[in-house]
């Protein structure tokens, strides 16, 4: 149940590998085509380089003047680069000799030495140039002469493209396969954490053992964290079952003392007046000590409930046993309690043994309450299909309509309650062990007027 | 009949055998597992009412131990907590029955009687009155050789009764020891059961006598 602006850490770290794919996929990018732009523009400088000095190579003096021999190989290995233009200009002195005499030079002559590379903006081209300069004689002078050889860029850009569109598609090809293995990876990375939540999530309720689960080192703080708050829980739980029957105990003992001290001066009372009162005090004392006593057993159903203990229990065996013990109760005012369930072993469910015995023991209780004196109550197993129904019928004042679900209520009583003893809660416990087992209650009129009360278990 | 009342809480153990010596029976109280086991050895007992928490030791413990050492005395457990699993608990360790508290005294009564019948009586109980035998354990009156069923209010009623034969009893007083105390009846109601014991009765040279304004009482020939 991820919460909507809680952040994914999954999600966080396959973003963070994929900007990183794309960051390096760009920068490759990037890399492929500088270099690529740097190494075409080396070789055309290398060749415009060659070109020029061997132009410079047919430059020969002559009594007459200066004459260039201009080789044609010189031009077709230039030239061999495209649709690219070639531009030449050979300056003797300060004269143009041959070629492009609005040719741009170099801002800084070249001395003889070694040539110069320079880029120019010529006839609405980008131009790399090549100037090689040296000495010629003229006539009689030495003349300084110096040859620039201009190429436009195209076929160097192109391959320069080329290189770094290859670049490109190799990027995204990184980036293309950086994404299944993010996917990958992460999976891999967040497993551990997913198998720990798993192994919290499998157990089940009662499970409050210490989680000793393989977990690599970066998750085992959260691990001890958990550890340590299920220490805690396990504390609390235990203090509560101790504290619900120490409750109890601290309550039970002095009402005790007050209902039989009242018992004794009631026997021993003349005057109706204090007789009267006395049967009051006894009355709310027994009012109290049931509500204390249910208020108890629910909280005490309600903690069970969340850590069921599973045990096989046998209905008839249990059934048999409370008829025992409820037949003082019963006989007290001549209610015949009977009683017909299969044999031994014969109906059986699975669950905790505290919680079905407290829900029988309200049903059988509260139809004990509401029955007249001489009236019946008849208890009855069956089983239906995978259920095992426990029905408790009595020839009582019956529900005045009243619906099951209203009954079931906490601190809720029939409209036909009258000066029963009760707390509202009897009734409530049995429904929640219903629910907590996954079975049903329901309470139904019956025939001859009275109730019938069906809880069904599943059967085990 | 003859009690062990094993039980710390000294205001009601002095409660608890004042009414079931009201109604005839010995008690002894004692506080602490130790005297109770020096009550056992030294007398018998036709039943022991047992608390669970005593300042010495857990009452349901002390009774295992009883059991292992062969002593059968019926055994009521007097619990004061409220979990169901204390009660299983104590029903297996050996015990006959037991009472939640606080309890009425005729549930605990009514428990005793339970007990001892399935115990099959330890104490001879029956009771002679005039031409009629009383046995509350069984339930029955016998008139003449003839056995009559008491169901239990008419028991109870005549168990008063035959207490003190010719006490008078009030209405009120014998509607306070029949009905619980959440039960809305009329002194009226008592009427219907003294008529049936008077049925059950018949033929008998005892007999109910209505004592106009102040009540009933149990008269011999």
């Amino acid at each position: 149940m991820a919460r909507p602006e809680a952040h994914s850490l999954r999600r966080r770290l396959l973003l963070q590998l994929l900007l990183g794919a794309a960051v390096m996929a760009l920068g490759l990018y990037l890399a492929v085509r500088a270099t690529a732009e740097r190494a075409t523009e080396a070789a055309q400088d290398a060749i415009l380089i060659a070109a020029a000095e061997n132009i410079s190579d047919g430059l020969r003096g002559t009594e007459v003047g200066v004459e260039i021999d201009l080789n044609r190989a010189t031009f077709s290995m230039v030239a061999a680069a495209g649709q690219d233009r070639l531009f030449w200009r050979v300056e003797v002195g300060r004269e143009t000799l041959t070629g492009y005499d609005d040719l741009p030079l170099p801002g800084m002559v070249p001395d003889g030495t070694g040539p110069v590379v320079y880029e120019a903006s010529y006839r609405g081209a980008d131009l790399r140039l090549a100037a090689v300069g040296r000495s010629v004689m003229d006539r009689d002078s030495l003349q300084p002469a110096l040859i620039v050889l201009g190429q436009t860029r195209f076929g160097q850009r192109a391959i320069a493209d080329r290189l770094a569109n290859g670049a490109a598609l190799a990027g995204l090809a990184f980036f293309a396969l950086a994404v299944p293995l993010s996917l990958i990876f992460t999976s891999s990375v967040l497993a551990p954490v997913r198998r720990l939540a798993e192994a919290v999530s499998r157990r089940g309720p009662a499970d409050l053992r210490s989680m000793d689960h393989p977990t690599p080192r970066e998750l085992a703080p959260f691990q001890e964290a958990l550890n340590s708050f299920i220490a805690r829980l396990r504390m609390t739980l235990s203090q509560t079952e101790t504290f619900i029957a120490e409750a109890a105990h601290h309550i039970r003992t002095p009402l005790s003392t007050v209902r039989a001290e009242a018992e004794i001066a009631l026997r021993r009372a003349e005057g109706e007046e204090s007789r009267a009162r006395l049967r009051s005090v006894i009355r709310a004392v027994d009012e109290s000590a049931r509500s204390a006593g249910q208020l108890l057993d629910h909280a005490m159903v309600a903690y069970r409930s969340n850590r069921m203990t599973q045990a096989r229990i046998d209905l008839s065996a249990m059934l048999g046993d409370l008829a025992r013990s409820f037949g003082p109760t019963a006989d007290l005012r001549d209610i015949s309690l009977t009683m017909i369930v299969p044999g031994p072993d014969a109906a059986e469910v699975i669950g905790d043994r505290v919680l079905v015995e407290s829900a029988l023991r309200n049903l059988i209780d509260n139809a004990l309450k509401y029955t007249d004196a001489e009236g019946t109550v008849h208890v009855s197993l069956r089983h239906d299909g995978g259920l095992v129904v426990i029905e408790v019928c009595d020839t009582g004042r019956g529900l005045a309509g009243a619906e099951t679900s209203m009954l079931t209520a906490r601190f809720q009583r029939g409209p036909n309650a009258g000066t029963v003893v009760g707390s509202g809660l009897g009734l409530t416990i049995v429904a929640e062990v219903a629910r907590a087992m996954g079975g049903a209650f329901d309470l139904s009129p019956a025939e001859g007027g009275g109730t019938c009360a069906r809880l069904s278990l599943p059967a085990g | 009949m003859r009690f062990l009342l094993v039980e710390d809480t000294a205001k009601l153990a002095r409660s608890v055998r004042d009414l079931l010596a009201l109604d005839g029976h010995g008690v002894d109280t004692v506080a602490s597992l130790a005297e109770a086991g020096d009550c056992l050895a030294a007398t018998s007992y036709d039943l022991i009412l047992l608390d669970i928490g005593l300042p010495d030791g857990d009452g349901r413990a002390f009774l295992a131990q009883q059991r292992r050492q062969g002593r059968d005395t019926p055994v009521i457990m007097i619990t004061a907590r409220s979990a169901v699993a204390d009660r299983v608990d104590a029903l297996d360790g050996g015990a006959d029955d037991y009472v939640t508290k606080p309890f009425e005294m005729a549930e605990l009564e009514a428990r005793i009687r339970a007990v001892l019948r399935r115990r099959g009586g330890a104490t001879q109980t029956r009771r002679d009155f005039a031409d009629v035998t009383f046995d509350p354990l069984a339930a029955t009156l016998t008139v003449a050789g003839e056995t009559r069923e008491l169901r239990s209010r008419e028991l109870r009623l005549f168990e008063i009764l035959i207490a003190a034969p010719g006490r008078i009893h009030s209405k009120e007083h014998l509607c306070d020891r029949l009905f619980s105390y959440a039960e809305a009846v009329s002194d009226n109601a008592i009427e219907v059961y003294v008529g049936r014991l008077r049925r059950k009765l018949q033929g008998s040279a005892a007999r109910i006598e209505t004592v106009r304004g102040l009540g009933y009482r149990l008269i011999g020939p």
